[in-house]
């Protein structure tokens, strides 16, 4: 029964997306309702996939019961086990939440709409659990399409920053694609253990390195680290809003996960240059909360401060990967985690401002508190988090992460989580300052339109966010135990 | 099974009394009538006492109050442990938690304040961390309650939501956190070279654990957090601003929760982590001490200029502060027991002087002393408890902060240290020469001011809390070990850290 | 020297210049147009990389024949088979710009970028 679990898993998104646009055409309900279902029959096997993992270790699924080398194996360890978790709720919320969106166009655009989303899960889905090289391309694509089509939904200008994403995505893909084809003219095979295992010889060093360099240039734009990170901010900033949260929270974190693949899983840390690596990325990591931090600062749109505080928080995650240790891995995981968690709660909050009021600038929303005090209360904690205030799951993360550098005695590291989370405080607290302090000169213009706060629809994703950033936080030992299963055989020691 | 329900989990009690009433009031709001709001604060802080009180005993018998709740981060556990210097603290927090309440009742009320929820709500949730500061076993759990405190008085600095407000929370926030994140780092950098967290009396770091003058460093990292809140110089700057708040948040800061914690976070960090040995050898505490003289000295001068009562008080406590300080790095049985005695005698006068304050604001609105002329007269009661608290700090016999300053002075000779000794009588002096003219003032005869001719003092909401802290304060110099046994505790703090180094 | 490295290597480099022409034209070109021609030409590129990866001497298509027994005589069907899907997926991201070219000159009323960024501001 549960031997099918890993295809049911990115399968059954799949259909319901083929079948909700056919069936919006019957009632404008009936598509959203089945991406619904089928996301959280998705998110219900991923809880089973992970018990099993939890239990009996890794799961390969090979297709068609073609086994490894020649067929197509999708592996599940406990790592993506919880990843595809965390995509699934993701989705989930944000299916729920974009209901209360697009409440009045016709039913081609809600169920486009469902369809793309249902579709992007299925991606990120795809990439997550995959062992092939080639199919992690696929499903790189699909998510890659489905996103492009999301920010295309969100106006004017989310049809330029799509278009301007499409073209740096596709020089992404087409990287990725380069890379795969070095690494397959070398070794022959396109399955990820098999080609670890003929990598490990050590006499494709070179070749390696090439690969590993267009890797990192791929996901790295992908994920928007820095210096590649160019398309973000407009992309996150004009998306379509009922679709955002999903997209700042999910889509930047699997790439970082399948350049972890790469780098620990089927490259090693006997890779010749492994340690150079992790310096290279550990410079672009530095670079980036630094960077990151200081551009949102600068903001005046919401969207924009998140996005470019996106940047800067993609840059632990990357960290975690550059420090290299089991506990650093597990500290960038829960920080995967948990931004995710944190940049779809904020995103969710912004989009109850923004469908109560419709407003994205700072300088609009002063004391708005007043009006919606339970998203704000919820953004605060958010806000916390992001800034690494105990016991929100932020500080753990950090406290990982800056455990790890100091035991590998990366002074640097540590020197720049501090001030990375300082001057996330920085842009945090002015956030908090202009929704709780500043009057507002356009506060009397604020119409309450029927209720105060947002819908149930919009505060279910809020409040579960909430509670995750939370539980995230003071069950990390769970989480980072879970992670270790899996980690503590891969990177340095 | 019953018996550790009541008994073990009293900590944690403390700690989820106040965190329930801080949200409780917070979701209730606006939804209820102020009175429900009110009675909540007071319910909490009752019962919190209540708690706090039945530990004394068990302290006193030296019994070990332990509780792991769980594990909060690979190989640390999130757990209270009660021991003396940490139930001194918290005896002096939850007392005055109800009289602050009681005060702030008729502070609000009196003034018709805004934003009584999200005052009330924040103020509980500073006294949840001040119980999680008292009772943190550990390192880790200590800093989580710090930084929550760190965040919960930010909306009190910022009460009433002006350009002063912000500015002033834009320098506390700016002080706070960048101290805490740097005690973050240098948590890490113990964790790292020791592998424990566990509080310790007498320390954990022994003086070969780090290389000199990184050794040095990570104490400043330490306990750089701990002066900061404490406001020794030159991070003080923070602690004068944040007096645009309403008095009774001034008097939260400034005696029982926020500046309290910073001496006590040093207390933890020069006595518990450190210890005497390792932080002697790394000529911290030395560094330390003379920054906590200058600071005596220097702010008392301030003080003398300051025109503003509240600014003239402020001053006053960023150089009691230092008294404690100066007391903890003196490195010395009687002068730990003297600080920590000293944490409950400031605690005690100085919230009887900003209480005096707040009830002179509230009454005829006036903030500067050359104002305050003849003001004697129309609150008499009030001045007494003025005049009286103001002897206290400058450290006459018969007052509290005489029995914290004496056993100081005791510990700074016999570790032949007679500079600190001496600061401490012309730091007497000074404080006599910026209180006294105070009291002058406001007793003159000779000058009747039309405004003050009739008797009217604050409403009793006002007038019993002050007069309670200020007879408490007579009572605890006179007899340092009535009712509760705090000298007792203090002493029995001082001699665990120092047992095996006097030896 | 040179003529052996051509013979063997030079597929190679004409696929490099492909890519790089590609890519320049991206980074270059200021009509969104060109741009999404541009990236078709380096997504070509990428496949042609592939395919010469799956190319041998005296090999022939991959279809069973009576005749040809040997495996090493077949040349390697993989490379095609991946490059049929990356032809597909090029096919759908190439469909997709089409798509979003059409709306920006609807909203837009041109496709320069230059235009774009100056209505952009505009609407502000």
């Amino acid at each position: 029964m549960t031997k099918n679990l890993p295809i049911l898993i990115v399968l059954l998104p799949l259909i319901a997306a083929q079948l909700c646009l056919l069936l919006s055409k019957i009632h404008r309900h009936v598509g959203r309702w089945i991406v619904i279902t089928a996301v959280s029959a998705s998110l219900v096997m991923s809880v089973i996939q992970l018990l099993e993992v939890i239990d009996k270790g890794p799961v390969h699924y090979y297709f068609g019961n073609y086994k490894a080398p020649i067929g197509i194996e999708f592996s599940i360890d406990t790592v993506n086990a919880m990843i595809l978790i965390l995509i699934c709720i993701l989705g989930l919320l944000t299916c729920l939440f974009s209901n209360e969106f697009n409440q009045v166009s016709d039913e081609t655009i809600i169920g486009g709409m469902n369809t793309v989303m249902c579709l992007l899960i299925t991606g990120l889905l795809g990439m997550t659990s995959t062992g092939d090289v080639f199919n992690l391309y696929v499903f790189l694509e699909i998510t890659s399409l489905s996103a492009y089509c999301l920010i295309a939904m969100g106006g004017n200008k989310g049809v330029v920053a799509a278009y301007r994403y499409m073209l740096v995505g596709t020089i992404a893909a087409t990287l990725y694609l380069l890379g795969v084809a070095v690494l397959y003219a070398n070794t022959g095979t396109l399955n990820m253990a098999d080609m670890s295992e003929i990598l490990n010889d050590g006499e494709y060093d070179d070749a390696m390195l090439l690969a590993m360099v267009l890797f990192v240039a791929s996901f790295g734009i992908k994920m928007a680290l820095f210096p590649f990170h160019g398309w973000q901010p407009a992309a996150y900033t004009h998306a379509d809003t009922s679709a955002r949260p999903l997209i700042a929270g999910a889509m930047g974190k699997i790439p970082a996960y399948a350049m972890f693949r790469y780098l620990f899983c089927v490259y090693g840390t006997d890779f010749k240059y492994f340690d150079y690596f992790l310096k290279v990325l550990g410079v672009l990591s530095v670079c980036a909360m630094l960077y990151g931090s200081i551009r949102a600062i600068g903001q005046k749109d919401m969207r924009k401060l998140l996005a470019y505080s996106s940047v800067a928080q993609i840059g632990y995650i990357s960290l975690g990967f550059a420090i290299g240790t089991p506990v650093a891995l597990a500290g960038a995981f829960l920080h995967m985690f948990g931004h995710a968690f944190m940049k779809a709660g904020l995103f969710f909050c912004v989009g109850a401002i923004v469908y109560r009021y419709g407003k994205f600038s700072l300088d609009d929303v002063g004391r708005i508190y007043k009006k919606m005090p339970l998203t704000c209360g919820l953004l605060v904690i958010a806000a916390l988090s992001m800034v690494g205030i105990p016991p929100a799951v932020g500080f753990f993360s950090k406290w990982y992460l800056g455990l790890a550098a100091a035991k590998q005695a990366d002074w640097i590291y540590l020197a720049v989580l501090v001030v990375s989370s300082l001057l996330n405080a920085v842009y945090f607290f002015r956030l908090i300052e202009q929704f709780f302090i500043n009057e507002d000169r356009n506060l009397s213009q604020i119409k309450e339109r029927g209720r105060i706060e947002a819908s149930a629809w919009i505060l279910i994703p809020v409040v579960v966010c909430f509670v995750a950033i939370l539980a995230l936080g003071l069950c990390n030992v769970k989480i980072v135990n879970i992670l270790l299963m899996t980690l503590g055989e891969v990177g340095l020691c | 099974m019953l018996d550790f329900l009541a008994m073990n989990l009293r900590p944690l009690y403390a700690v989820a009394l106040a965190l329930t009433a801080s949200a409780l009031i917070y979701i209730l709001g606006e939804h209820v009538h102020r009175n429900v709001r009110e009675a909540i604060t007071f319910a909490a802080a009752v019962l919190m006492a209540a708690d706090v009180y039945s530990m004394i005993p068990s302290v006193l018998a030296g019994e070990e109050i332990k509780l792991e709740v769980f594990r909060i981060v690979k190989g640390i556990s999130f757990t209270f442990n009660v021991d003396p210097a940490g139930m001194i603290f918290a005896f002096v927090a939850s007392t005055l938690w109800i009289l602050t309440s009681l005060y702030s009742v008729g502070y609000m009320r009196g003034h018709d304040e805004k934003n009584q929820t999200g005052y009330y709500a924040a103020f509980a949730m500073c006294l949840c961390a001040t119980m999680g500061l008292c009772f943190a076993a550990n390192l880790l759990t200590f800093f989580i309650f710090f930084e929550i405190l760190t965040v919960a008085t930010y909306p009190l600095v910022v009460h009433y939501r002006d350009e002063k407000g912000k500015k002033s929370g834009h320098k506390y926030l700016a002080y706070t956190l960048i101290s805490g994140q740097i005690f973050f780092a240098a948590i890490v950098i113990i964790y790292v070279f020791t592998g424990t967290m566990d509080f310790v009396p007498g320390g954990f770091v022994a003086t070969d654990t780090l290389p000199m003058p990184w050794a040095c460093i990570v104490f400043f990292m330490m306990v750089g957090a701990g002066i900061v809140k404490a406001g020794v110089m030159p991070l003080h700057s923070w602690l004068p601003a944040a007096m645009v708040a309403p008095t009774p948040v001034s008097a939260l800061l400034h005696a029982v929760a926020v500046v309290k914690a910073g001496a006590f976070c040093t207390l933890r960090v020069v006595l518990y982590v450190f210890g005497p040995e390792a932080a002697k050898a790394c000529h911290g505490a030395e560094i330390l001490a003379w920054m906590a003289v200058a600071t005596i000295i220097v702010s008392s001068m301030i003080a003398i200029r300051k025109n503003n009562l509240k600014a003239r008080l402020a001053y006053s406590t960023v150089g009691q502060l230092s008294y404690i300080v100066l007391g903890i790095c003196i490195l010395n049985p009687f002068a730990a027991t003297g600080a920590m005695y000293h944490i409950i005698a400031h605690a005690f006068l100085k919230i009887t002087l900003f209480m005096c304050a707040g009830a002179i604001f509230v009454t005829t609105h006036k903030t500067d002393i050359t104002e305050m002329v003849g003001i004697g007269r129309r609150m008499p009661l009030t001045m007494t408890a003025f005049t009286l608290a103001s002897v206290g700090i400058a450290g006459f016999p018969f007052f509290a902060g005489f029995v914290s300053k004496a056993n100081i002075i005791m510990g700074a000779v016999e570790a032949g240290k007679p500079i600190y000794a001496a600061t401490f009588v012309v730091s007497a002096l000074l404080a006599l020469v910026y209180l006294l003219p105070v009291i002058f003032i406001a007793f003159r005869k000779d000058v009747v001011n039309p405004e003050f001719a009739e008797r009217g003092e604050a409403n009793w909401r006002m007038l019993v809390p002050l007069l309670i802290t200020a007879v408490v304060s007579i009572v605890l110099g006179c007899a340092p070990n009535l009712g509760f046994h705090l000298y007792d505790i203090a002493t029995m703090a001082g001699n665990s850290i120092f047992g095996a180094f006097t030896l | 020297m040179i003529g052996t490295l051509l013979a063997g290597k030079g597929i190679f480099f004409l696929t490099l210049l492909l890519l790089g022409i590609g890519m320049a034209g991206i980074i270059v070109c200021e009509n969104y147009m060109k741009k999404l021609i541009c990236m078709n030409i380096m997504q070509v590129a990428v496949i042609f990389f592939f395919l010469c990866l799956g190319q041998k001497n005296g090999g022939t298509i991959p279809v069973a024949l009576d005749s040809v027994i040997n495996a090493a005589d077949y040349i390697n069907p993989l490379p095609h088979g991946l490059m049929l899907t990356a032809i597909v997926v090029s096919l759908g991201t190439t469909g997709v710009g089409l798509a979003l070219l059409y709306r920006i000159k609807d909203r837009y009323g041109s496709i320069e970028e230059r235009d774009i960024i100056r209505r952009g501001k505009d609407k502000q």
